[in-house]
């Protein structure tokens, strides 16, 4: 015990022995270092991390389909379109996926998709597709609704997407606008607009409001068919061989 | 037995040494520098593991053993560092869809991480969700101007901390983003969102004021700029109109800075704001060195940053 107190009585002693100095900022420095191949694991960190990774790739890792590119949503295409060959795919996907289920549970049909451009979460890279490339791209737990939207709402959603300017995913709707983003050319379902309700599938994310698609809490109805993103395209990636996501026209700007 | 006593002796021995010549230095007020280290990463949405060799973006990035690695040996050079996060901790691979954010706060943990700060994400599954991981985290959760009287979170977090580094005082304070239209009302419930500027001038001006720190520390997850709505709030708006904060630790808009911007505070001094991207694949560090007998030239500048 006395070996220890004793250290503590001389830091009083000096401490008290002389005025007390202040320390002033004199400089500042910085440095970002990537955590790269060059820094070796932490053998302790890593073993903890083990069982929990084991388990995981245990069910996440057998190859379901093919991805003959990388697909970015930051790839507008050499006519920087306003849609993206990723945005494309996971908006047909959610068309393709929920129509059948849709159709069967209210007779209805789904007229048209809206995604967000900000909810793909991770590129899709080239090669072998597993249901981990669904968990990159689709990490959240949305799942799709569709939103009878009426006329009115349709409107703000088209308003919506001319004035957003971004690449919003959507899929069976073709928008074309001028180069002021005033609305040239509008199809749903290769029909121009009608003075109906339309059902626009979406994700519950957006149904509630987000990204400022207020439309959507103006919905009508909200039909919920609990399918969630991520298994839309997992059961998407088990149907098919290799996947083909493609710039198009579907939403663009005339220049 | 003997085992312990020789780590007793030998921790007597070099407080010793360190206390011993400072103590002697500064009463012959000769030279004195400390050094503050701050270490700190953004937005790692549970990136536990190191992307793999053919990733389209990340290749071979990232990590917590690795970060493990990194901070260890920064440690070892400076023990008089922080490890300070700046929010979205959850979503972004499996393992939070599995383990719901365990994971991330046990490595959080055992990497000895000081404080953090609550990302919109971090409210993913809930502010249920959210207090459910608690007891895995071993550092403060920082917010604030998040008011959470009404929630389960209510007491679980400080607006401010201020940790002591040789001597010298570190305050640190949290601020998050706007929540209405970012994530479902359903998931953050009755928490309410507070102006951050008025919160960080009140914030800034405690811990300088009142809690005489020698440096502030923001941890924001404000987002760096948005160029295309210049009335949002972010970090760089934050600094321009606050004082005496002198590092905005920034997450949300995964921003890759090679280095801190230097930002001209409303009282004509520095404000740094710095931010490393997303998903753990870079660390951020931003060292302070104090000096006994020199000063910062008045406006706050001057420095290599």
């Amino acid at each position: 015990m006395k070996t220890i107190l004793l250290p503590f009585a001389l830091i009083a002693v000096m401490f008290t022995s002389c005025k007390k100095n202040t320390f002033n900022l004199v400089e500042k420095q910085s440095k970002t270092t990537p955590v790269d191949t060059t820094i070796t694991s932490d053998k302790v960190i890593d073993n903890f991390i083990a069982p929990f990774r084991t388990h995981l790739n245990k069910t996440l890792d057998s190859t379901l389909a093919y991805a003959p590119e990388t697909y970015n949503k930051k790839d507008y295409g050499i006519n920087r379109a306003l849609n993206t060959a990723i945005g494309n795919f996971m908006a047909d996907v959610v068309y393709k996926q929920a129509q059948p289920i849709f159709k069967s549970r209210t007779k209805l049909d789904i007229d048209a998709v809206l995604l967000n451009h900000g909810g793909i979460r991770s590129v899709i890279s080239k090669g072998p597709i597993s249901a981990r490339t669904a968990y990159q791209v689709m990490p959240f737990e949305n799942s799709i609704v569709i939103a009878k939207l009426k006329k009115p709402e349709m409107d703000s959603l088209l308003n919506y997407l001319a004035t957003e300017r971004k690449a919003h995913p959507i899929s069976n709707m073709n928008l074309i606008l001028n180069k002021d983003y005033s609305i040239k050319e509008l199809n749903i379902n290769h029909k121009p607009i009608e003075n109906r309700a339309y059902y626009v599938a979406t994700s519950d994310y957006l149904a509630t409001g987000g990204d400022r698609m207020n439309f959507f809490k103006a919905a009508d109805t909200i039909y919920n068919i609990n399918y969630k993103i991520r298994n839309s395209l997992i059961d998407y990636f088990n149907k098919v061989d290799t996947i083909r996501p493609k710039i198009d026209n579907r939403f663009i700007k005339l220049n | 037995m003997k085992r312990r006593q020789f780590i007793k002796k030998s921790a007597v021995a070099s407080s010793l040494l360190t206390f011993g010549s400072f103590g002697l230095q500064s009463c012959a007020h000769s030279i004195s520098n400390k050094k503050i280290t701050i270490l700190h990463t953004n937005d790692v949405h549970s990136h536990i593991d190191a992307f793999p060799a053919d990733d389209g973006k990340y290749p071979n990035l990232g990590g917590f053993a690795r970060r493990a690695t990194l901070i260890e040996q920064i440690r070892k050079e400076n023990p008089n560092t922080l490890l300070l996060d700046a929010g979205d901790i959850f979503q972004g691979t499996p393992y939070f869809n599995y383990y719901g954010g365990e994971l991330e706060f046990k490595l959080m943990s055992k990497l000895k991480y000081d404080a953090i700060t609550i990302g919109n994400h971090d409210f993913d599954n809930g502010i249920d969700g959210l207090y459910t991981q608690l007891p895995h985290a071993k550092f403060d959760f920082l917010s604030a101007n998040y008011n959470f009287k009404n929630t389960i979170m209510d007491g679980k977090t400080l607006p401010h901390k201020v940790f002591t580094k040789s001597g010298l005082k570190i305050g640190v304070f949290g601020l998050g983003v706007e929540l209405d239209g970012l994530v479902d009302k359903r998931l953050y419930k009755e928490t309410t969102y507070l102006d951050p500027i008025e919160i960080a001038q009140d914030q800034a001006r405690i811990l300088k004021e009142n809690l005489n720190c020698d440096l502030i520390i923001c941890l924001s997850h404000l987002g760096y700029k948005y160029t295309r709505k210049p009335d949002k709030i972010c970090d760089i708006t934050l600094a321009k109109k606050t004082k005496d904060i002198d590092l905005i630790i920034g997450g949300h808009t995964h921003t890759f800075l090679d280095k801190p911007t230097q930002v001209i505070n409303s009282a004509g001094k520095e404000t740094l704001v710095n931010q490393v991207g997303c998903y753990g694949v870079n660390l951020g560090r931003v060292d302070f060195t104090f000096s006994s007998n020199k000063k910062l030239n008045s406006n706050g500048k001057a420095l290599a940053v």
